[in-house]
């Protein structure tokens, strides 16, 4: 239930999250897939998995589907062909009521979070609370602004319209709808697009954050070099409708031309070389007050 | 009452495509959908009830003002009192020719609620498809209205109303 419980898991037995899957596990993993909009394939044969614990970065140049691939592994685009398994589990298989349970084990933060603009943030990290399930309504207040402040928004935020919020707070928000039932795996896209630089850092810093401290699987799909060196453990690149998996060092030594430009290009090189440094001073940086406890 | 029926199509089956179509806009449908909402349950049956069930008021309200004008209109123009109008009126219109407006509302709202709805969650991820869908709504809406109204009136004289 809370970041503590979830650290004394990973301490024993190799638990992490949610207490239901180990380290290292494969959660997510799709094989052959394709998908295709009219006669527009998108993906061929992709094979893709994420490992529990880690934080896959999803990258690629735009068209090629970074979005479509976890959009397709969440259930919101059906594949052509192919195999997605989550937790070992094949989704194609699953009854409606499994579909749904399994559904509440994974938070999803959708570009600029997605908010539902007819309620407050409060209602909105309720939602997913008040569907999957039968928390008592005093528990459900508490556990609100327990994720609130989790996510690093002001106690008043909670009573503020979407609209009412700035792009970053509406995205702090997603996040906080995202956990609000302990979910094993997090989804996000492009977390960092349309943060200033300073703000963007910070986000990043949220999600590592929290990764640790809830134990949590991460695939991000993003643009921001900076993310993906400081939080990254592997990254996916998505070219000629597949994927090319690796640590960013390992992508460093692909050919392909699109790689090469994206992490050898000057921004990537700018952002290795802050990510180097960053990590000098990060040592020294105490973990994430466990505010979920 | 056909009349009712277009404005409302104009009013508020556009509102309905402009709302979901932001909605569909900002991912807060795929949000739903992830979070296991039925879109269907939490935004297109409210919305089609809630016409369905005041439609049939707002006919209801459109006639009794009709007829109000009606008379003011009488009494200045045509010099005719309120009571000769009221007269007149029962002896050219049966309580039927009521009836059946009222009856048809629910229907022509079931369709401009649907319309409304289905073109809302047509929108793709683009401000510009939110403004074609809505237009799409209003012309099929009353389109269909139009010709719905023929069929119930083909049906309301074959029954013999």
């Amino acid at each position: 239930m809370s970041g503590a419980e979830s650290g004394m898991a990973a301490g024993n037995g190799g638990q992490i999250g949610s207490g239901r899957i180990r380290q290292g596990q494969e959660v997510v993993s799709v094989t052959g897939l394709r998908t295709q909009f009219g006669s527009n394939v998108i993906h061929e044969d992709l094979d893709f998995s994420v490992r529990a614990g880690e934080v896959m970065g999803v990258v690629g140049g735009s068209g090629t589907g970074k979005s479509v691939l976890i959009r397709t592994i969440i259930g919101l685009n059906k594949p052509r062909a192919g195999r997605i398994e989550l937790f070992g589990q094949d989704v194609a298989a699953l009854a409606p009521t499994e579909w749904r349970a399994m559904q509440s084990r994974w938070g999803v933060l959708f570009q600029d979070g997605a908010l539902f603009s007819s309620l407050t943030v409060a209602q909105n990290v309720e939602v997913p609370m008040k569907e999957h399930s039968d928390l008592p309504a005093a528990l459900r207040r508490e556990l609100i602004e327990v994720k609130i402040a989790m996510v690093g928004l002001p106690p008043d935020a909670a009573h503020k319209y979407p609209a009412e919020l700035s792009g970053g707070m509406r995205k702090r928000a997603g996040l906080a709808r995202a956990l609000a039932l302990d979910a094993d795996i997090l989804f996000l896209d492009e977390p960092t697009a349309g943060l200033d630089p300073i703000g963007a850092a910070n986000f990043d810093g949220l999600i590592g954050d929290l990764q640790r401290a809830l134990g949590l699987t991460v695939v991000m799909v993003t643009h921001d070099l900076d993310s993906l060196y400081a939080i990254c453990d592997r990254v996916s690149v998505l070219v000629d409708k597949r994927v090319k998996v690796g640590t960013i060092e390992e992508l460093m030594r692909e050919p392909d031309p699109w790689i090469q430009e994206y992490f050898g290009g000057p921004r990537g090189r700018a952002a290795a070389g802050s990510a180097t440094r960053a990590g000098e001073t990060a040592a020294a940086e105490p973990a994430l007050p466990e505010q979920g406890a | 009452m056909k009349k009712t029926a277009i404005i409302v199509a104009g009013r508020s089956g556009s509102a309905f495509t402009a709302q979901i179509g932001t909605m569909k806009v900002n991912e807060e449908v795929d949000a739903m959908q992830t979070l296991g909402l039925d879109p269907m349950e939490v935004l297109v049956m409210p919305r089609v009830f809630a016409l369905v069930l005041v439609l049939p008021l707002l006919t209801f309200y459109a006639d009794v003002m009709g007829l109000l004008g009606g008379a003011v209109m009488a009494t200045i123009v045509l010099d005719i009192s309120f009571f000769q109008f009221l007269r007149q009126l029962s002896d050219a219109v049966t309580l039927w020719t009521f009836w059946v407006g009222i009856i048809k509302a629910p229907f022509f709202a079931f369709i401009i609620g649907m319309i409304g709805c289905y073109e809302g969650l047509q929108v793709s991820r683009s401000a510009e498809s939110v403004g074609r869908q809505t237009t799409r709504a209003v012309v099929e809406a009353i389109f269909l209205v139009i010709v719905l109204d023929a069929l119930l009136s083909i049906f309301f004289s074959v029954i013999g109303i």
